[in-house]
């Protein structure tokens, strides 16, 4: 015990509101949790008679049993597991005695109940400790108090309390005593050495519902006298509604309402199918309010961006445009990437029910507080009376950051009045996406005296551009000459943030560009790495770096040892790649095989540093799941526009990767202490990279272009 | 509307439903069996695989009209009693899921290889499992709980 810290008080109001003296009798079990046992696997103890509230993230049942309160919404990065985790450990019970529970959105008793930015950890550490640690001093302040003994001469150990002389009780027994105490305001935090659920590996808490077939997700959700809504969007971006004729689709037997929104046509039926089916009767009549565009008309708009050379200059570190001048060489490359679709295997929906008194939403949804403003705003409804529940979402990847299924929804359920379950089809989910931006970058090193004298990075996007401190990131801080200008371009296709935002393709861009410019000053790729980043750390304060350069050089150093960099880069076609983002750092190692005439990936080695591992098989899982994504896509995703429309629109047209394409991963983390950083988005960037560099030091050919697949005659 | 007789999970049901309504649907809106999914509609993401006689199905697919009286449907649901189905066990033992959309199509779509081939080599694996879809990558962990599942089968 060594930390003392203040305590916010926003965190820790009581919980009152839900029963009187803070105990809460008949509580509801949800889907964490089946009450009578028929089809859980996991052994817990008998059901409480009475739970006391502690605070706003926890509840104490009268024999022990503990449930905690996972604020942030699950999409499959595993916090409803490790955010608990950390909650439990500062409390100190047995985490079998834990059942979890998904929030409610809270905006007075959570903070930041949002899942994106790989940030749940990062953010939630410190308030997290606190409610378990806070929780775990009024309970043993309560045994103090019976046996009249002061607060420091009694330990806690798994929820067992024991005093001086021999006393002993336990969490159920105090608890109800631990919730008429005030909270404390200041509450000592564990050192990391007494971790003792932190740092261990902890199974999935839904498992059992996930693997038993419950309704979990969103589009699972069931209200009585439910109906279910399809909606007719417009067919291409800058198409608006003349009419439509819906005499056929309102034959359909299920049927029972159609009614326009804004551009769109809602068919409400009994079922999906039916909805599904008289959606595609509806016979509507679109003009071209804006013009279409398509794939050519995106090429030549970031080309000329590219081009233009009067960016914004981001960051500019001395003169690159002098240093240019003075160098012997200029060694310049573009490379391209699409639009890409989120494709969530669970397509977008959610369920809504507006009444004239309040609004329920239910669904899969990464910003319930956001949404909710939204919400409040499209029905003209105080924000109070919107009442918005997180189900566990099937895939979220920055898709289900904008609540547009959730205002439709609510906008359905408002005009036909009746409680509405929105579906989008897999072809509505893959043509009304919020894509990734197609974008360039172009990469402009000048070379003197054998060296990297200047380095300039050009950024072409569409409806947006880089943002936060990525222009100080690696190679920034090693160099005199540095610069990075970004180019923004409007396009009527609507784009988001897609799972680790402009990272996703930069990372590879800038490290197959760090791996050629390598080779061609005859340097060891990793040795080059180094020897930048080793000039960067260098007086790093006070270069405003994104990054820390010694801790990037730490897992460049442990992926290269593991991969045997040093022996194995020739004979096994090893390519390299490091990158630092979401406050990660990850290297990857890309191992390929030629077979009959095409590099086929074989192995991923990866280092990670993201501090403390809060659940060490939850953080391997978004390791391996990170780097299978950001092969797949840089391999497979393609996706291009004509006449302002998608030219995919369901997995037979759009190539995603397979269990047989995904190759063996080999994960270390770095030991550490420091504070944990998230792991949603961080292995994905370097994946592209190491299996690019890895495809060139098989077949001597580079990667410029996503998806390589078109580049490369690639196996499968 | 016509009515059918399905032979579901072990128990005897009648629904009434469109010739042409796809299983998925009639076991999700109809029966309220939610737990095989719905991805794509059209047979290429495994995430509706259900068996019927045994056999891997995408019920997406699959008419109610198309079942033969007596052929036996088996979800998610009825796999197991006690969600302990060697599988089930060995995707406990993994920690498989990530979002676990998916792991109902993929354990079904495994069970059924299994069932057929006990000890199946990793290239079998992968060829039986190709058209199951895992958007958050969870292969390498479905792999081996298939491979400890079959040790114990």
């Amino acid at each position: 015990m060594s930390i003392i810290e203040k305590q916010n008080r926003r965190s820790f109001i009581k919980t009152t509101s839900l029963g009187t003296g803070g105990l809460i009798i008949g509580f509801n079990w949800l889907s964490s949790c089946k009450p009578d046992g028929s089809s859980s696997m996991r052994v817990i103890k008998e059901m409480p008679s009475v739970w006391t509230d502690i605070n706003s993230y926890l509840k104490i049942g009268d024999n022990g049993l503990v449930t905690i309160m996972s604020p942030n919404p699950e999409i499959g990065q595993n916090i409803k597991t490790s955010m608990p985790m950390i909650i439990a450990e500062e409390l100190d019970v047995d985490w079998n005695d834990v059942i979890v529970e998904q929030a409610g959105l809270n905006t007075e008793w959570y903070t930041r109940q949002v899942a994106g930015g790989s940030q749940s950890i990062r953010q939630g550490w410190e308030s997290l400790r606190k409610a378990g640690a806070s929780a775990r001093k009024m309970l043993l302040q309560a045994a103090a108090n019976e046996w009249q003994v002061d607060v420091s001469e009694c330990s806690v150990s798994n929820g067992l309390v024991k005093g001086p002389n021999g006393e002993e009780s336990d969490y159920g027994t105090l608890s109800a005593e631990a919730a008429k105490l005030e909270i404390p305001e200041d509450v000592e935090l564990k050192d990391p050495s007494e971790f003792k659920i932190i740092g261990k590996s902890k199974g999935n808490v839904d498992m059992d519902g996930i693997l038993g077939g419950d309704a979990l997700f969103g589009i699972d959700t069931y209200r009585e006298g439910m109906l279910y809504a399809a909606v007719v969007r417009p067919p291409a971006f800058g198409d608006k509604l003349v009419n439509y004729d819906d005499t056929e689709a309102k034959n359909v037997e299920g049927v029972s309402e159609i009614l326009q929104f804004g551009d769109k046509i809602a068919v409400l039926a009994d079922n999906t199918w039916t909805a599904f089916k008289a959606k595609e009767l509806i016979k509507a009549e679109w003009k071209a309010e804006q013009d279409y565009e398509d794939s050519e008309y995106h090429d030549k708009k970031l080309t000329e961006a590219l081009d233009k050379h009067d960016g914004n200059g981001r960051r500019s570190d001395g003169d690159v445009f002098e240093a240019f001048n003075n160098s012997d060489e200029i060694f310049e490359r573009v490379y391209e990437a699409p639009f890409l679709p989120h494709n969530c295997l669970e397509p977008m929906n959610f369920f809504a029910h507006v009444t004239e008194e309040k609004a329920e939403l239910v669904g899969p949804i990464q910003t319930p507080e956001w949404t909710e403003g939204r919400v409040a705003t499209l029905l003209e409804m105080p924000k109070e009376k919107i009442d918005i529940q997180m189900t566990r979402m099937g895939g979220g990847f920055g898709r289900r950051l904008y609540g547009d299924f959730a205002l439709e929804a609510a906008e359905i359920s408002q005009k036909s009045g009746k409680p509405v379950q929105l579906m989008f089809s897999r072809d509505d989910d893959m043509l009304a996406g919020t894509y990734r931006p197609a974008s360039k970058y172009r990469f402009k090193a000048g070379i003197k005296d054998g060296e990297l004298y200047a380095y300039h990075l050009t950024e072409a996007c569409f409806n947006g551009q880089m943002f936060g401190q990525m222009p100080s990131n690696f190679p920034c801080g090693s160099l005199d000459h540095y610069r990075v200008d970004s180019n923004t371009l409007e396009s009527n296709i609507t784009t988001g943030a897609w799972r680790a935002p402009y990272a996703n393709f930069l990372a590879f861009a800038e490290q197959a560009f760090i791996d050629e410019l390598a080779y061609k000053l005859q340097k060891d790729p990793v040795d080059f790495r180094i020897e930048l980043l080793e000039k960067a750390a260098k007086d790093a304060e006070s270069k405003d770096l994104s990054y820390e350069p010694q801790r990037l050089i730490a897992v460049i150093k442990l992926a290269a040892e593991k991969s045997d960099w040093a022996n194995q880069k020739q004979s096994k076609n090893l390519g390299f790649s490091a990158y630092y983002s979401h406050n990660t750092y990850v290297a990857e190692v890309g191992e390929s095989e030629m077979i009959d005439g095409n590099p086929k990936i074989r192995k991923i080695y990866c280092a990670v540093d993201c501090g403390i591992v809060v659940n060490p098989t939850g953080a391997l899982n978004q390791i391996e799941g990170g780097i299978i994504d950001g092969i797949g896509h840089a391999m497979y995703g393609d996706f291009e526009f004509d006449k302002g429309r998608a030219q995919s629109s369901n997995f037979n047209q759009y190539r995603m990767i397979r269990m047989d394409e995904a190759p063996e991963i080999e994960t270390y983390f770095v030991d550490s202490q420091i504070d944990p950083t998230g792991l949603g988005e961080p292995a994905l960037p370097p994946a592209g990279g190491a299996i690019a560099n890895s495809f060139a030091a098989a077949t001597g050919k580079r990667m410029y272009k996503q998806p390589f697949v078109r580049n490369l005659d690639v196996p499968g | 509307m016509p009515t059918y007789n399905l032979k579901l999970n072990g128990n005897d049901i009648t629904v009434t439903a469109d010739a042409e309504m796809p299983l998925l649907w009639v076991l999700r809106d109809k029966l309220r069996l939610v737990g095989t999914k719905y991805g794509c509609g059209i047979a290429q993401c495994g995430a509706c695989t259900v068996h019927l006689d045994g056999v891997a199905m995408r019920s997406c697919s699959l008419p109610i009209s198309a079942i033969e009286s007596g052929q036996e449907i088996t979800t998610i649901e009825g796999l197991s009693e006690n969600i302990d189905h060697p599988l089930q066990d060995a995707w406990r033992e993994h920690d498989v899921p990530q979002c676990g959309y998916c792991q109902a199509g993929q354990i079904m779509t495994a069970a059924a290889l299994l069932k057929d081939n006990k000890r199946p080599s990793d290239d079998e694996i992968e060829s039986a499992m190709r058209g199951n879809l895992c958007r958050c990558g969870t292969y390498l962990r479905i792999k081996k709980a298939i491979k400890t599942a079959s040790k114990n089968i």
